[in-house]
């Protein structure tokens, strides 16, 4: 009996062994462990054993269903996982194919680094003012020390409506007007972005529309060289940690002391490059001092009160940034140029 | 203005500077040097040859075989094509071995086998500019005067060896229009001193009141006007090195008395006008406006006709020129002209203005007197130009000036401290130093315990305020120098506006939903102008237009983005979608400003999505463009007060239009282009809306609130209802959220049908009801009940039925 038995043990793990799929794993189960199983006819025949050998007969018989137990078992994960792989081998893709396209569209690059210009001045505590693009004659030239007849204003480079009322040819007006609502008080801290005007043949260098960027610091104590200062933050942020900047005398009739700002070259860091046409400057900005008459006919006391104001054109920025050669870019909305400027 | 670097050093010793270094100093201080130029642009070994025998080449018509002395050895031979050669000539001679501008290198060589050994040059071929070479030599060799030493070096003869700066003067340093102006300028920035022209003036014992009297009836356009009679002139060339100076400030030299007042004009930045006194037609001088309509025919035979905007000169009876801008021809200083009546005046910049900008006429004159001169040197040039007139032309100067003076010059004094100075600039400059860079501008002033009180040269006339020093002072101090700082003022924090803060959220969401930003032109035509207006006004027309096109303010944003959608279609970019964010203007009155309203536009054309291997392509439809607008409304919370309402406007699909209403009131509209439009752009099917971003964004929305996560199960119930097809979902919509009640907390649709298995004219719609409770759980009986109102609400108002 306890050969059979053994038999019994050997047989069934060769046909477990031999199981190629859990249908056949299932009939080596009900061939050998089921209720008309082999070894349940062994149990049966147990009968017939001495009362000694019974127990030492019932302890082998448990161990060979264990050991096919087992058997069964392992090979049933086996062949699960058999199963399993062989489902999955058949689902396999080709990742390698695209994926499905996500809409995205961006910001025009003149929004780009009017709002990167922005948020710059708005962490140095700036307001963002705004005004009107049809303006008064008054705000656009005479608040800003450009009486009529001053050389600075000739009609021909002014789009008129009629005589007191033309497109600004700057955002400077918004300052003014920003300054009139203050009614003699400080501080004043804005920066002010938007569309401009001037007689300008489109080419490749002009528009008849464009952008520019302004901004204006009044109040009591406001020096130059806190203008130079905040135009040395500005440069680093938007252009690099190592920029520098330098001033360069000009005139303005609104700004007294006036300077045009130049930034060291990001192209080559100042030696001389193509960009900087081997100068290792970039002139950026025009800026100055407020000019007392222009504080005074906004209501400010010239005498309490100082102020700085700049200005730069976000194309140029833009162009400079992006190398971009033609300002017609900006506005033709031709979508392969749009879609250039998609990423951070 | 271009600056003679060697003529510069007349007036101010620039010992151990080189042009280039000055050019530098220039600009560092206020007035920028655009470029350098080296004249002779490197051009070397041309000399002075002398002509010894000139014939014509035997084998070619227009070339002269020459024998040239050039001062080295025996004569060479030189084939010249200049018409002008002649024997007898001192001419500038490349020789052999010599480089002309450009690069040129002149070699032995043969002409229609005759040898030439160099070349003999025009001033063109030397790098003059053809526009100031004197006209005698403008088509052929320049030939300089007999006493040119042969061999001498012709470049030098020629001032080529010369650098010129050209300045780019800002509109209130007119005062370095002058070599004395820039001297000064110059002066103040090394700290050297001017030195000006000796005037050296011998006048005979005649009164120029025997042959002139002046009257000026115009006295605030003319306040100051002074002249002189030189007689005994012969006319002829101006010296070599004058004609060379001329030239070099790009001015083509004429003859000595012409070439004089050109000379002071640039050297004291006076300009002076020479009349022929023989032919003014009378002995007086009378300065006037001119009468409307009365005529003068100027130095450039051009006759024009004047108003009483512009001033004249007169002899009493008619203009002999128009003042500051032109002389008259009848006056003209021709080659047989004897007496001289020079003008030396001071006429004021709007008059002068305006006859520029009448008869478009800018010369070196009028360009000073538009931007003001300094009347102080009027006189001095007058006597600087006398003199020369002696020197150079042979002149015999009449004793006395005639002169007419109703100015009265009012010095200028700026009083400030030196801790005004240091307080606006930020900085720590002595008194020493404030004091140096003034004596160095050579300003007068006195300082007392750090208050300096500045009497400002009549020259500078850009100097009137406090500010206007402290600019000097810090300029000449040098920006370098100027600290970095910040403002220490009272802190606000920065920040935008709600307003300004939701147009960026708006921006960006349409740009993460898929559409670019576009930015077009606000200047449109009058046709377009009011194109897809959602207020049209008056259209608000340029008063002087570049072109038809850039006429008109835009009224909406729409028409030109079709122009951008066609401008890709153009170019093979056919699936497009942009939007902008822009102010249109619409008219109040003519005093007023328009009103300027922001307003938010789109356009939509070609594939909205395509994974094309999987096989998914989806144009762009109207609901794309709902769809769009709707996130848009729930991002601002506003998805509950808007409504479409089917809508017919011009320009637009009538079938396929909708006006979009914001708590009951238009404020934009999205559609389908009519297909005429659609044409008219070519374009293929598109979609356009605009919206008045302004009542969007200023619209009061609660903040959000939040509501306890559903604890109970809902209920969902769907329904099909049959209409008629005109009757729409969105009343349909409407009427099963007002019949729910509290329990019905979502409406949506799933399916609309129309087809053979309905009736003729029907259609069906439907819709899953999603029935709720916060507190409990919903029985069937309960929700039932809700139900059946509902069903019966679309009955009775639609007489919908269930569709089985
Ligand atoms: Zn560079």
């Amino acid at each position: 009996m306890k050969e059979r038995l053994q038999q019994l043990q050997q047989e069934a793990l060769e046909k477990i062994e031999q199981a190629n799929d859990l249908k056949a794993l299932s009939d080596v189960r009900v061939a050998y462990l089921g209720k008309k199983g082999p070894i349940t006819e062994v149990l049966r025949g147990m009968g017939s054993l001495s009362p000694e050998e019974r127990p030492i007969m019932g302890a082998l018989v448990n161990e060979v269903r264990e050991a096919i137990q087992m058997a069964l078992e392992a090979k049933q994960v086996k062949l699960e996982q058999e199963e399993v792989e062989k489902k999955l081998a058949k689902e396999a893709i080709d990742v390698t194919l695209p994926g499905r396209p996500i809409r995205r569209g961006n910001h025009h690059p003149l929004t780009r680094v009017i709002e990167e210009i922005e948020d710059l001045f708005i962490g140095m505590g700036y307001t963002i003012a705004e005004g009107p693009e049809v303006e008064k004659d008054y705000y656009n030239f005479e608040a800003l020390n450009l009486p009529k007849g001053h050389p600075a204003r000739d009609m021909q480079d002014s789009f008129y409506i009629t005589e007191e009322i033309l497109l600004r040819t700057h955002t400077s007006p918004v300052q003014a007007r920003t300054m009139e609502k203050h009614q003699g008080r400080g501080p004043v801290k804005i920066i002010c972005p938007g569309k401009v005007y001037r007689r300008d043949n489109d080419d490749a260098t002009h528009s008849h529309q464009f952008t520019q960027i302004e901004g204006l610091v009044v109040d009591e104590n406001v020096r130059m060289s806190d203008l130079k200062g905040t135009l040395r933050e500005f440069a680093r942020k938007m252009f690099g940690e190592d920029r520098d900047i330098r001033f360069r005398p000009s005139f303005f009739p609104f700004t007294e002391p006036s300077v045009e700002v130049d930034v060291s070259c990001f192209n080559c860091g100042g030696h001389g490059c193509n960009v900087c046409k081997g100068t290792g400057w970039i002139e950026i900005l025009g800026a100055g001092m407020v000019h007392p008459n222009v504080l005074e006919m906004a209501g400010f006391d010239s005498k309490k009160y100082t102020g700085f104001a700049f200005g730069m054109g976000p194309e140029r920025i833009a162009m400079l940034k992006y190398g971009i050669d033609d300002i017609r870019h900006f506005y033709q909305n031709d979508l392969r140029f749009l879609q250039q400027f998609d990423r951070v | 203005m271009f600056v003679s670097y060697k003529w510069l050093q007349e007036y101010v010793d620039l010992t151990g500077i080189t042009a280039k270094e000055l050019a530098d100093r220039i600009t560092k201080s206020g007035i920028e040097v655009e470029s350098v130029e080296v004249l002779s642009k490197g051009a070397k070994d041309v000399v002075i040859g002398h002509v010894l025998e000139r014939e014509q080449h035997p084998n070619a018509d227009k070339l002269s075989k020459c024998l040239v002395d050039i001062g080295e050895g025996e004569p060479v031979q030189i084939i010249c094509g200049a018409p002008n050669v002649a024997k007898g000539q001192k001419v500038a001679v490349a020789k052999v071995g010599a480089v002309l501008p450009g690069n040129l290198k002149i070699k032995r060589a043969k002409l229609r086998g005759e040898e030439s050994n160099g070349m003999i040059c025009s001033l063109q071929e030397l790098g003059v500019e053809s526009k100031v070479v004197p006209k005698p030599y403008a088509d052929g060799i320049f030939v300089f005067p007999s006493d040119a030493p042969v061999g001498a070096d012709a470049l030098e003869l020629l001032n080529l060896d010369d650098e010129v700066l050209e300045l780019g003067l800002t509109p209130n340093r007119a005062d370095c229009l002058s070599m004395i102006g820039v001297a000064y300028e110059v002066a103040a920035i090394l700290g050297r001193s001017v030195k000006l022209p000796a005037i050296e003036l011998h006048e005979n014992s005649e009164s120029v009141h025997d042959y002139i009297s002046v009257r000026v009836d115009a006295p605030e356009d003319n306040p100051l006007y002074a002249g002189r009679i030189v007689k005994n002139v012969k006319i002829g060339p101006s010296p070599l090195w004058m004609q060379t100076r001329l030239m070099a400030a790009g001015i083509r030299p004429h003859n000595n008395v012409v070439d004089i007042t050109n000379y002071i004009l640039l050297e004291y930045g006076q300009p002076l006008h020479a009349f022929d006194y023989d032919r003014l037609g009378s002995n007086e001088i009378v300065v006037r406006r001119a009468k409307n309509g009365e005529t003068i025919v100027t130095l450039d035979d051009t006759k024009r006709t004047l108003t009483e905007d512009h001033l004249v000169i007169t002899n009493g009876s008619e203009p002999v020129a128009l003042a500051g801008v032109m002389g008259g021809a009848n006056s003209e200083v021709q080659d047989d002209t004897t007496t001289v009546f020079i003008e030396s005046a001071y006429f004021t910049s709007p008059v002068i203005r305006q006859a520029v900008k009448d008869h478009g006429l800018r010369s070196e004159a009028s360009t000073r007197f538009e931007k003001g001169i300094d009347p102080a040197r009027t006189k001095e040039a007058l006597d600087r130009a006398a003199a020369l007139m002696a020197e150079y032309a042979g002149g015999e100067v009449v004793g006395g000036v005639v002169e007419v003076n109703t100015l009265q010059p009012k010095d200028v004094v700026v009083t400030i401290t030196l801790d005004r100075i240091n307080n606006v600039l930020g900085t720590a400059i002595t008194k020493e130093e404030v004091a140096n860079i003034l004596t160095n501008l050579q300003f007068m002033f006195i300082e007392d315990n750090g208050t300096f009180t500045i009497t400002v040269p009549s020259r500078r006339r850009d100097i009137a305020i406090e500010e206007d020093i402290i600019e000097e002072v810090a300029r000449l101090y040098g920006y370098d120098n100027l600290p970095a700082t910040l403002p220490v003022g009272e802190a606000n924090p920065g920040k935008l506006t709600p307003y300004q803060a939701k147009r960026r959220h708006v921006r960006r969401y349409l740009e993460d939903v898929g559409l670019f930003q576009a930015i077009t032109y606000s200047l449109t035509n009058e046709e377009k102008a009011t194109m897809f207006a959602l207020e049209t006004a008056e259209p608000i027309r340029l008063a002087l237009p570049m072109s038809e096109e850039r006429s008109v303010l835009r009224q909406s944003l729409v028409p030109h983005l079709l122009e951008a959608a066609s401008y890709n279609r153009a170019r093979q970019v056919e699936n497009v979608a942009l939007y902008e964010i822009g102010s249109v203007y619409l008219a109040t009155n003519e005093h007023e400003l328009p009103n300027e309203k922001e307003r938010l536009a789109g356009v939509l054309t070609g594939v909205w999505h395509a994974h094309v291997w999987q096989g998914e392509k989806k144009a762009v439809d109207f609901y794309v463009a709902k769809g769009i607008l709707d996130g848009l409304f729930a991002l601002l919370g506003l998805e509950n007060r808007i409504e479409y309402k089917q809508a017919k406007r011009e320009h637009l699909h009538p079938g396929r239009t909708a006006d979009i209403l914001l708590d009951g009131k238009t404020i934009g509209f999205v559609g389908q282009l009519h297909p005429i439009v659609q044409k008219e752009f070519d374009l293929k099917e598109t979609y356009v809306f605009e919206l008045d971003i302004e009542a969007l964004l200023k619209a009061e929305v609660d903040d959000i609130r939040y509501t306890a996560i559903p604890r109970f199960p809902s209920i969902t119930r769907d329904i099909a209802l049959v209409v008629d097809e005109h009757i729409v979902a969105g009343d349909l919509e409407q009427a099963i959220i007002k019949a729910g009640g509290e329990l019905l907390k979502d409406v949506s649709i799933f399916d609309v049908y129309k087809g053979d298995r309905l009736p003729e004219g029907k259609k069906s719609i439907a819709f899953s009801l999603r029935y709720y409770d916060p507190e409990r759980t919903l029985t069937d009986e309960e929700v039932t009940a809700v139900h059946e109102q509902v069903i019966k609400a679309v009955e009775q108002q639609f007489g919908a039925t269930l569709r089985g």
